[in-house]
């Protein structure tokens, strides 16, 4: 069987900037097993600007950005083997997989990187009522056959969902020469990045909907039309406010799943709230020696936070490698939260391998105004950040500090609070 | 001239061709859809009913218990998913159980084996997560599920492969009587048999009164289901049903032969013969009696919902034989459940009566076993590497979610009745049914089908007609 120190699954944004990182740290034996027939994953559909503005404080496109981490890649030298499905992790890191020239092959891992992705919720999920015809795609099926194969998948949109992708389809479309009529969104907020809904819709006099839902689809063969009603606080369509929008293309733009069946497969507990793996503070899954880092772990709103979680994925893998992390993890402690926080990545901590620092990142269930995030140690306050607006649809994040822990050496607690400013 | 055409390529239509392949016949098939399995045949519960259920002395009861003993040895002649997973038939409450006795009583008149009414602890031993509200059950060993796509199309292409002929697209306007047969208008042309067979499904009421004084009604009945995710696998292990009594009339909840778990049906009366959409009522109706006969039903992995049209004549029995004003005319009619199960029996004998009326003599050529798709899944590591050696396209993954290689979808296309469109690949190898529904796989399904039949991607539909998935080129309208 072929061995190498840490294979990671997936060549996207988090598996390029892991195997980069791990090398920096020293490791030369890496093996990057991505499905698609080139590196970069979802990036490369992701045409317009925006990415990198933390990472390289430059506005990228996506597959430029990618290219950054490509580049990096090749120059190092590390292997990848492209259009290769991973099969099945095992618990001992034995990850299969399979593509045309090797055909199905087992490669023994010293450690495996988690970096699949995520992928997107569909219309079966949500029970959205009405017939099945062609022309109801997922907001990224449609930004593929757009961006990379030059197909208009329709001329009257109506999309569901104001996620970015939603968002930035509906700029997209409406660029290639569609009539985008509405963006529907289910919440009473925007799931995207407030700049989207500015420069995608709001640039191009698209109505957003808030509280609205699609409520029946219309069509034999392609979409003819769809009904969007008002929904009540829960969720629930208000009879008598449909509306009807005649149109070919409805595109869905309604959440996005880390996608953890192969996680499971090497029996990786996963978070209820993120869907994705528990990670302590070396992103390291419940599987010893099983990192998680990316989409696959939480769903991120920005590439560079990806990088940067994805290399601190990397370096760990690298370390846990040469065996200079302690392999006790009795002392670790889950991170509470409360006021607001559904999650926390990562979920738990041992302070005594805590780095110099650590970003500890989260989302929040509503929009919340004038707000305090606040840390307690054994219900004492050590950190305290103003926030003036934080909505579900953009990551938060609080640093650690591992002074913070060194000043409360048997902390038995700890949590994170969102407290009224 | 055909000796026989064949209205509908649902599972009755190919059921009825196969079984007539075994004799020496000129015969066509007329479908509308682009692909066989397009109608009532695809969106059903995708089981085989063991038979208990239709009254004593009917044509259903007869041809639900002979379809049923038929339909495993066929599974391996013909290469289909089937799985005896056995079937219950909980009741809920003391006071309905003389009815579950009742029901005992009419399988076993029916002539359906090891039928046992169980009390409550053996019921928690097969189905652990029955209702807590279960006091008994029907156990009905015998009950199965069956790959409905995987039924029609290896029925359909053992037909094929015998000598019938299929034409799709062709959707039949017309039928007259004339004296020699009958006269088969179409909108792809006219066609003449001596003998026509009804098996139109939710039409076969038009097609029948186009040559018959004694008119038929069939209303389609509406049924909505909801499929999860293979993620809840071994919720259930047989199919439950749930005794109509105190609670209500419940659904169903089963496993399938793939590894899905299936909830459903409604039954609702509709009038629009194409009405295959879900509705917000049905699939709340789903949910809500989903939790009748089974608890902690697993309903956030929904991957999908669909309503299928059941064929329903007023008196719901089987309409099958010889049209008595019309001789030749054949109606296989008001086939609803449980038509699936009876398809093999009634095939065969709706053939039978044919040739004996045709004076048809036997196909001495007939070759009666056909070998279904390779399902790469299934081989050894050693295996799957030779055969990746042989034809690198198995060692391309293209479905992601439901494991399917580049290989078996070129097997879907290439083969007699080959899949043409999104739908026919995704009912014939699975690209496409798995929980993302087809948001990765389908462009690159849309590739492999374009290079295959050498058409321009834009021309590849998700299910015949206009249902064109690319519309046009970016900025083409600028």
């Amino acid at each position: 069987m072929e061995k190498y120190n840490i294979v990671i699954i997936g060549g996207g944004p988090a598996g390029l900037a892991a195997a980069s990182a791990a090398y920096d740290e020293g490791e030369r034996s890496i093996l990057i097993l991505e499905r698609d027939k080139e590196l970069g994953g979802i990036l490369n559909q992701c045409i317009h600007n925006g990415f990198g503005l933390h990472t390289f404080k430059e506005e990228l496109t996506g597959p430029e950005y990618a290219k950054r981490f490509i580049d990096q890649v090749v120059e190092k030298k590390i292997e990848y083997r492209l259009n290769t499905m991973v099969m099945d992790i095992s618990p001992e890191r034995v990850v299969t997989a399979m593509n045309r020239t090797d055909g199905l092959f087992s490669v023994e891992a010293g450690a495996v990187i988690l970096a699949m992705g995520c992928r997107e919720r569909s219309r079966g999920a949500l029970n959205i009522p009405g017939y099945r015809p062609a022309g109801i795609y997922s907001a990224g099926t449609a930004q593929r056959l757009v961006n990379m194969e030059g197909y208009m998948p329709g001329r009257e949109v109506v999309i569901l969902g104001s996620g970015d992708i939603g968002l930035i389809m509906a700029r997209r479309m409406t660029l290639e020469g569609a009539k985008v009529k509405v963006v529907a969104e289910l919440m009473p907020y925007s799931g995207g990045l407030k700049r989207n809904i500015v420069q995608c819709l709001d640039d191009y006099g698209i109505p957003l909907k808030l509280s609205h839902t699609v409520v029946d689809i219309e069509g034999r063969e392609r979409v003819t039309g769809v009904t969007i009603a008002e929904v009540d606080s829960h969720n629930k369509p208000i009879p008598g406010t449909e509306e009807y929008y005649s149109c070919d293309t409805l595109l869905l733009s309604v959440g996005l799943l880390p996608e953890n069946e192969l996680s499971k497969t090497a029996g990786v507990e996963l978070s209820r709230v993120t869907s994705g793996p528990t990670v302590n503070e070396q992103l390291e899954t419940s599987v010893p020696g099983i990192f998680a880092c990316g989409n696959v772990l939480h769903v991120h709103d920005l590439v560079d936070y990806v990088s940067e979680e994805a290399a601190m994925a990397g370096r760990n893998a690298a370390k846990f490698v040469r065996g200079e992390v302690p392999e006790d993890r009795s002392k670790e402690l889950p991170i509470h939260v409360e006021g607001g926080p559904r999650y926390t990545v990562p979920c738990t901590i041992d302070p005594a391998k805590l780095p110099e620092q650590l970003t500890v990142r989260f989302r929040v269930g509503s929009v919340m105004k004038d707000r305090y995030v606040c840390l307690y140690l054994d219900g004492e306050r050590v950190l305290r950040r103003r926030r003036q607006i934080m909505a579900p649809g953009e990551m938060e994040e609080l640093v650690f500090k591992k002074s913070m822990f060194e000043a409360h050496p048997d902390v038995r607690d700890i949590t994170i609070r969102v407290e009224e400013a | 001239m055909y000796d026989v055409v064949i209205i509908g390529a649902g599972v009755t239509g190919c059921a009825v061709a196969r079984y007539l392949a075994r004799y020496e016949v000129n015969a066509c098939v007329l479908e509308r859809g682009s692909d066989v399995c397009t109608g009532t045949s695809k969106a059903n519960s995708a089981i085989v009913h063991a038979g208990y259920d239709a009254e004593n002395g009917s044509l259903m009861a007869k041809y639900n218990v002979e379809g049923s003993l038929m339909m495993e040895p066929l599974s391996k002649e013909l290469d289909f998913a089937y799985d005896r997973c056995g079937s219950l038939v909980v009741c809920l409450s003391e006071e309905d159980l003389p009815k579950l006795w009742d029901l005992y009583r009419n399988g076993v008149a029916n002539g359906v084996e090891d039928l046992r009414v169980i009390g409550r602890t053996e019921l928690k031993d097969l189905e652990p997560n029955v209702s807590d509200n279960a006091v008994a059950a029907l156990w009905a060993p015998t009950g199965a599920i069956v790959c409905p796509f995987g039924l029609t199309i290896a029925l359909a292409e053992n037909a094929y492969t015998n000598g019938v002929e299929f034409r799709l697209n062709t959707e039949v306007l017309e039928v007259r009587r004339t004296e020699n047969g009958y006269v088969i208008e179409t909108n792809q042309g006219t066609v003449e048999a001596k003998a026509v067979v009804n098996a139109a499904g939710v039409y076969a009421d038009v097609i029948h009164n186009m040559v018959s004084e004694e008119k038929m009604t069939i209303v389609p009945r509406k049924g909505e289901y909801m499929l999860l995710d293979h993620a809840a696998e071994g919720y259930v292990r047989h199919t439950v049903f749930q005794l109509p009594g105190k609670f209500g009339k419940g659904v169903l909840v089963s496993p399938t032969v793939h590894g899905n778990v299936i909830v459903g049906p409604t039954a609702l009366d509709i009038e629009d013969k194409e009405g295959v959409n879900t509705t917000a009522a049905g699939l709340q109706d789903v949910t809500e009696k989903s939790g009748l006969a089974m608890k902690d039903i697993p309903l956030r992995q929904v991957i999908t919902s669909f309503a299928g049209l059941r064929a329903h004549e007023a008196r719901h029995e089987f309409i099958l034989g010889e049209c008595a004003d019309a001789p030749g005319f054949f109606d296989c009619a008001g086939i609803e459940s449980p038509g699936l199960s009876s398809a093999p029996a009634i095939g065969l004998h709706m053939s039978d009566l044919i040739a004996e009326k045709l004076g048809l003599s036997r196909n001495e050529d007939f070759k009666g076993e056909r070998k279904g798709i390779l399902d790469a899944k299934t081989l050894s590591p050693e295996e799957r590497n030779e055969l990746i050696k042989r034809e690198p396209a198995y060692g391309q993954i293209i479905c992601r979610c439901e494991s399917v290689s580049e290989g078996e979808i070129l097997d879907a296309i290439r083969r007699p009745l080959g899949a043409r469109d999104l739908d026919a690949v995704k009912r014939r190898v699975r690209a496409g049914m798995g929980r993302c529904q087809a948001g990765f796989c389908s462009p690159r399904v849309i590739e492999i089908l374009a290079r295959e039949l050498n058409v321009p991607e834009s021309e590849i539909t998700k299910t015949g007609g206009g249902s064109k998935y690319i519309v046009g080129t970016a900025k083409d309208r600028i």
